[in-house]
């Protein structure tokens, strides 16, 4: 096993996005640092359009995620719908 | 204990950097100053490019041009990242609502066939012609000396791609993938693009970054755009019920005004700095431009049937006098 | 037109393609060597440029809209925190030494690989890779300007940043990440990518800003945070092009392993020195700390590192030769350097200072194994010395690390209590090393480190001929104001006066 890990910064824009990562991951761990949350998880981390357009009551396009990411981890693979790290 | 930091007024110790209190005097600096002057290694470079060992890593030598400072070559739009990004970001603004505009109106559906078919001969071949200069401008970046010079030349190479990007939706907008597999073919193939391809891989073999710039962005897109976007598209097809496809092009004619006012005043400063300058400058100038001369009629040639020669000639008399205010006698 | 139009929906992967990689073509009327003249020297074997995998698929109008908005909120920040006199909110003055390396040393490096990615962004021969290093070149510009606005203010306060930009090409220790990023220009466009893409952005990157930024904001230093995320959000990518990279130069022949191996194991050592700066920016220089280098290492280097190493095997990729010797390091390191600092303080733009008992406390808990057994008793030694008024100066040169630049402080693996230095002879010529990795570099390329600038030896040459007072002179180093110990300092001096004015009536 091998862990993959994203970073944001904490603010409003955020906290929904987070929220999403944690309900279409449940392995996942949430750190919370000095201004920035980072997430842990095994092997493979799913973030999905659709799950945080439902926390953020608007549409969604998963490239915003760019302006609050700080860091992460593992192979990215991007489409309109999924945006997945994994180390395989 | 909560600390009211606001209220205190407290004297600065210095108003400015050292290399810019010697450039600009003792006041504080712009944030265009900050973020360009000096800021490139200028001494004690450690090592010599394996990759062309007579050269330095920033090398003012790689040019025909000389400068005593190449810092006197000021970007009169003071671009810096931010004022740069913001700028544009205020621009795409424009072109989506355009786009949007068009789109949800079913314009190009209503636009007359052989308009659609002329920009799509015109403009969406143009693409490559765009990504050409964005190779250009990025060779100018990575090789040209001086921050305030080169600085602009990569926001221009990143221009270059939007532009070619905005070419290529207003071909799928038009035509689909179709449209643009078939400008490629063009591009490639069809005998009227032949010149302007080749005066295109020519200014790519150029490795003097100084004359690259003068090639793709004085003259090149100094005739190129004029007749384009400002005689074909917004004048020509607009008159011909084509004026939604002049919406969708209102970056490339605006981005070009703008431009031009960098450009000038880089060939100014140059000029000036010494009459071998000042030659060699019109050296490239006057060969470059027969070459894009005539690799611009063919093209005009395929969508207007009359004129042609006329309105080329026109547009190359306005580029020269353009040159002649910047001092530099063709 | 008589063919009905077929405008079917594509998806982003196939937009971006149209957009991107359909742009260029293969060109007749000159050759593709001599548009690409710099892309097979290096004996990287590439097949098939269109197997390149785009890490992130942004257009122009994209970039622009998100990257304003980054932007937006960066230069809202900075204002206010210069309107509202945002320094005075530090938990110390001290805290700024930190800021005055980065500026000096790092920020410079932003600018050079601004330069670099705008080179390789030319000489690829395949537009993928192309476009995805000229967005880094745009991005890594950004980052220069947005650090030297941030500390802007800073330094119409506080001395140490005024003289940075001489700094950078004329100061011992800047020498050190100036002679790393030099050396990646240097390069082939491929081993830039190695050095710079790879080892830089994916390996070192998280450790130099994550853990410093966290750092920053534990230390009321919002300005420098803001920069720091800001310029991170953009480090996502670079990343992800940086992984890209190396497994497209892995996956198109099995002749290339051998070449980028080699590679990762001097990239991965040159960017471990270069890390040497930032891990007593961490250790020491923080009143407030967050994590210590160790745990950051742990984390960012080891964990991460491991990871990645693991996935790189089935490519035949083992982890950098000097992976054991580094994570030995990482014990020493930070208090090695900080010891060389401290008796080398008159000659830095930043000040140094003998750490407290309760920071001393600190580094026995996150060190365990090493601060009471081997510095501790230096650092008790140099106090003693300090409260006797004979405060320990050192003004013998150390040698330079022929490689690495760093003065030769470090010791032996396996022997803390003995100094490391290699030597080996050139054509000649005897040249010292810190570490048998630096060593090894150099008898690669030779003929590449011999050229290398040393910044110790100028003292004793034109313009300087060893006159200490003509050298600060020449690196502008105010002499009493921008270096020697923090304690007495103006920096700390005008600190408490101005935070005394802010908290009283
Ligand atoms: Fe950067
Ligand atoms: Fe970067
Ligand atoms: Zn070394």
């Amino acid at each position: 096993m091998s862990t993959v890990f994203i970073a944001f910064q904490t603010n409003e824009e955020t906290r929904p996005i987070i929220e999403a990562i944690e309900l279409d991951n449940p392995a996942a761990t949430v750190y919370q640092e000095p201004a920035m949350v980072k997430i842990d998880a095994p092997d493979e981390l799913v973030i999905r359009r659709e799950t945080i357009e439902e926390q953020m009551g608007r549409e969604y396009d998963l490239q915003e995620l760019q302006v609050n990411l700080i860091t992460m981890s593992g192979h990215l693979s991007e489409d309109e719908d999924t945006f997945t790290l994994s180390w395989k | 204990m909560q600390i009211d930091v606001r209220t205190v007024s407290i004297e600065p110790v210095r108003k400015t950097f050292d290399h810019l209190a010697r450039r600009f005097g003792n006041k504080p600096a712009s944030r265009y100053q900050e973020g360009s002057y000096d800021i490139q290694a200028a001494e004690n470079l450690h090592y010599r490019p394996t990759w062309d060992p007579d050269q330095e890593l920033y090398d003012p030598n790689l040019s025909r041009i000389r400068m005593k400072d190449w810092y006197d070559l000021k970007d009169p739009r003071q671009f810096y990242y931010s004022t740069y990004t913001l700028a544009r970001a205020r621009q795409q603004e424009n072109v989506e609502a355009n786009f949007a505009f068009v789109e949800a109106r079913g314009l190009q559906d209503m636009l007359p066939e052989d308009i659609v078919e002329k920009s799509l001969k015109l403009l969406v071949p143009l693409r490559h012609a765009a990504w050409g200069a964005n190779q250009n401008n990025t060779l100018a970046c990575g090789y040209g000396y001086g921050v305030v010079f080169t600085q602009p030349c990569m926001y221009h190479a990143m221009d270059n791609l939007g532009i070619s990007q905005y070419l290529s939706r207003i071909g799928l907008l038009l035509g689909g993938v179709e449209a643009l597999e078939q400008a490629k073919d063009a591009w490639l193939n069809d005998s009227a693009w032949q010149a302007l391809r080749r005066l295109v891989e020519d200014t790519m073999a150029i490795r003097d970054p100084f004359e690259v710039f003068v090639a793709q962005n004085v003259v090149l897109d100094g005739l190129l755009y004029p007749v384009v976007y400002e005689r074909l598209v917004d004048t020509y097809l607009a008159s011909q019920g084509g004026q939604a496809v002049a919406m969708l092009t209102q970056f490339m004619t605006n981005w070009f005004t703008e431009s031009k006012k960098w450009t000038n005043g880089v060939l100014k400063v140059t000029a000036a700095e010494s009459d071998e300058n000042a030659k060699v400058l019109a050296e490239w100038i006057n060969h470059w431009s027969d070459r894009a001369v005539s690799a611009i009629l063919p093209i005009v040639n395929s969508v207007l049937d009359e004129r042609v020669d006329e309105m080329v000639s026109e547009e190359l008399e306005a580029f020269r006098a353009r040159i002649a205010k910047t001092g530099i006698q063709l | 037109m008589d063919t009905p139009v077929n405008k079917k929906k594509l998806s982003l992967k196939e937009k971006y393609s149209y957009l991107t990689r359909d742009l260029a073509w293969e060109p007749s009327y000159q050759k593709k060597e001599d548009l690409f003249p710099y892309a097979t020297y290096e004996g990287i074997k590439v097949h098939d440029w269109s197997k390149w995998e785009d890490p992130f698929r942004l257009t122009m109008d994209a970039y622009w809209k998100y990257q304003a908005e980054k932007e937006r909120k960066f230069y809202a920040i900075i204002d206010a925190f210069a309107q509202n006199n945002g320094h005075l909110k530090l938990t110390d003055a001290r805290y700024l030494s930190a800021l005055k390396i980065f500026l000096q040393a790092i920020s410079p490096g932003e600018y050079a690989a601004h330069k670099g990615f705008a080179r390789t962004g030319r000489e690829f021969p395949g537009v993928g890779p192309q476009v995805a290093c000229q967005m880094q070149a745009i991005d890594e510009i950004r980052h220069a300007q947005t650090q030297i606005h941030a500390m802007s203010n800073y330094n119409k306060f506080y001395n140490g940043f005024h003289g940075f930009a001489d700094q950078r090409d004329r100061i011992w220790y800047t020498s050190v990440p100036r002679s790393f990023f030099d050396d990646a220009m240097a390069s082939g466009p491929f081993e830039f990518m190695i050095a710079i893409g790879f080892s830089f952005e994916y390996v070192l990157t998280n450790l130099l800003f994550v853990p410093f930024m966290s750092g920053a904001a534990y230390n009321g230093d919002m300005s420098t945070v803001t920069f720091g995320f800001s310029a991170q959000s953009d480090e996502a990518r670079h990343m992800t092009l940086g992984l890209e990279c190396i497994k497209f130069m892995l996956e198109q022949d099995p002749d290339n392993v051998p070449i980028v191996q080699k590679w990762i194991d001097k990239w991965f050592w040159r960017g471990f020195r270069v890390l040497g700066l930032v891990s007593t920016m961490m250790d020491y220089m923080l009143p407030k700390r967050v994590m210590s280098w160790r745990e950051a290492w742990d984390i960012y280097g080891e964990e991460n590192g491991n990871a990645l190493f693991n996935d790189l095997a089935r490519y035949g990729i083992r982890p950098p030769k000097g992976w054991g010797d580094a994570a030995e390091a990482v014990d020493h390191m930070s208090h090695q350097f900080m010891l060389a600092l401290y008796q080398w303080n008159f000659g830095t733009a930043f000040h140094s200072w003998i750490p407290s008992d309760n920071d001393m406390d600190w580094l026995s808990k996150k060190y365990p194994n090493t601060f009471d057994k081997y510095y501790r008793p230096r650092w008790e030694h140099i106090k003693k010395l300090e409260a006797n008024g004979t405060p320990f100066k050192n003004y013998g040169l150390a040698k330079n690390c022929q490689t690495c630049q760093l003065p030769c402080v470090f010791t032996e693996p396996g022997d803390p209590t003995t100094l490391c230095h290699r030597e080996t002879e050139y054509k000649g010529e005897h040249y010292h090393f810190c570490s048998d990795h630096c060593r090894d570099i150099f008898q690669e390329e030779p003929e590449k480190y011999v050229q290398a600038w040393l910044p110790m030896p100028q003292l004793f040459q034109e313009p300087i001929n060893g006159d200490l007072e003509a050298w600060m002179k020449w690196v502008s180093l105010v002499d009493g104001e921008d270096n020697g110990d923090y304690q007495g300092s103006h920096d700390q001096t005008s600190f408490e006066k101005w935070r005394e004015m802010a908290t009283s009536n």
